[in-house]
């Protein structure tokens, strides 16, 4: 067993020092390019956070939908195949709900602030 | 240092000039930069913009349209009358700067959270959508006969780029297929009038200022084909940096878009810009894994490109929005 702090917390007291300390000394190109590494550091902690959960679920929506076993990976393959092929499409019972689930807690990590997502978070 | 040659080179085209002043690149891939210099004239400098592939650089890219079309299509842009820089010289080998051009600099904005925030340009955005309806239909009017060699691109064989490109990446993405699915059962087939295509008419490559838009920049990804895929392409989410319900830019919307295009003497076909509206949504989804790829596997190893890898989710709910959108 790895000993504390966790890395969420290390993670985030840097990129709490690189925010609140660093950034506003630093202009121009690399001051951008800071803010790019300080969201990416922030986007791993929110991974670290939320993707355990939103895997676990979307794996057991790809099972119930496919009815069949498999890594998560193997199960978007097949997935993607069936759609490829037109086996299942949007009329597809809990195929939507899926694909928006999974989108979701996709953007819950990658990018919380996107406006479509936030209007979709209002009007689930 | 680019200068002495920059020197010798204006002296060629602009007669009486003497140097020239401020060399500063402003942007640079591998294979193009682009330059910011004044031209020193004892009647005032001149502002002036160099674009070029670096010497031992060969040639574009698979879909680049070549630096050379790039300056023809400026030019003739700029001979009709369209929001253009003037082309003030094509690079020769003499030059000894590789192959380009020397554009004129048009001043004013071209970072989209500045134009739709920044009160400079509050009383331009309103009319902005109209105008660029109208520079559109102005590019798809530009005359067949006196446009460089370009490719030629259908609805059908973009679709099947994409999916080429898309499964290169190895890494499955339901709701890609899903959009691959749909484009191909909704392909409106070819269209009945081909035309010049600017192909990245978008933020980014449009100069605003506090009068509206002073110029269009970035021919590379030109080409011939249907009219509607530029119209589409400016409709796209990821062109609205927030401003979700302005469909046109962030701005302005697609009625207005609509309406200068039509004011310009052409016909908007509704179905087919939403058709490419999705292709467009796709192409930028299939372009941030791209950017992703090059972080692993190439030379530009950036945090920036990584990042932009974690933007494709961003157009899988684009998608969604536009093709399984939830009730209210």
């Amino acid at each position: 067993m790895q000993d504390e702090p966790t890395p969420t917390e290390l993670i985030k007291a840097v990129a709490d020092f690189l925010r609140n300390e660093i950034a506003p000394a630093i202009k121009g190109h690399n001051g951008f390019k800071l803010r790019v590494g300080i969201n990416a550091l922030d986007l791993v902690t929110r991974q670290l956070a939320l993707a355990q959960a939103g895997d676990t679920t979307e794996a057991a929506r790809l099972k119930a939908l496919l009815g069949a076993d498999g890594t998560l990976m193997e199960l978007n393959r097949a997935l993607s195949e069936k759609i490829a092929s037109g086996e299942v499409d949007l009329t597809t019972p809990g195929l939507p709900e899926h694909l928006w689930q999974t989108t979701m807690d996709k953007l819950a990590v990658d990018q919380p602030n996107y406006a479509s997502y936030k209007r979709e978070l209002g009007t689930k | 240092m680019i200068e002495p040659e920059l020197t010798r080179c204006v002296a060629s085209f602009h007669p009486g000039a003497t140097g020239v002043t401020g060399a500063a690149k402003l942007s640079g891939g591998a294979s193009q930069e682009t330059w910011t210099f004044d031209i020193v004239h004892p009647s005032g400098n001149v502002g002036a913009i160099l674009r070029r592939a670096p010497p031992g650089y060969g040639a574009a890219p698979g879909r680049a349209a070549g630096l050379d079309a790039e300056a023809t299509l400026m030019q003739l842009a700029h001979d009709a009358g369209l929001p253009s820089p003037k082309v003030m010289h094509v690079l020769t080998p003499e030059d000894g700067l590789g192959r380009g051009f020397i554009m004129a600099r048009v001043e004013g904005e071209t970072i989209a959270r500045k134009i739709l925030r920044d009160e400079e340009f509050a009383k331009a955005r309103p009319m902005l959508a109209r105008q660029l309806g109208r520079v559109i239909a102005g590019i798809h009017g530009l005359p067949q006969a006196k446009l460089p060699q370009l490719r030629s691109l259908t609805a059908t064989k973009e679709i099947e780029d994409l999916a080429r490109e898309y499964q290169s990446f190895n890494w499955p993405r339901p709701v890609f297929e899903l959009a691959l699915r749909w484009l191909r059962d909704h392909d409106p087939g070819p269209s009945s009038e081909v035309t010049l295509v600017h192909g990245d008419f978008r933020h980014g490559n449009l100069i605003i200022g506090p009068d509206g838009v002073r110029a269009v920049l970035d021919w590379e990804l030109a080409h011939t084909g249907d009219p509607m895929e530029d119209i589409g392409w400016i409709c796209v989410n990821s062109w609205r940096f927030g401003e979700i319900d302005k469909p046109v830019g962030g701005f302005g919307t697609r009625e207005d878009l609509f309406a200068g295009y039509a004011e310009a003497g052409r016909k908007v076909d509704p179905d087919r810009v939403m058709f490419w509206e999705v292709m467009g949504t796709l192409r930028w989804g299939v372009m941030c894994c791209g950017m992703m790829q090059r972080f692993r596997l190439g030379p530009d190893h950036s945090m920036e490109r990584a990042m932009i890898g974690r933007r494709a989710s961003e157009t899988e709910i684009d998608l969604l929005r536009l093709l399984a959108p939830r009730g209210k």
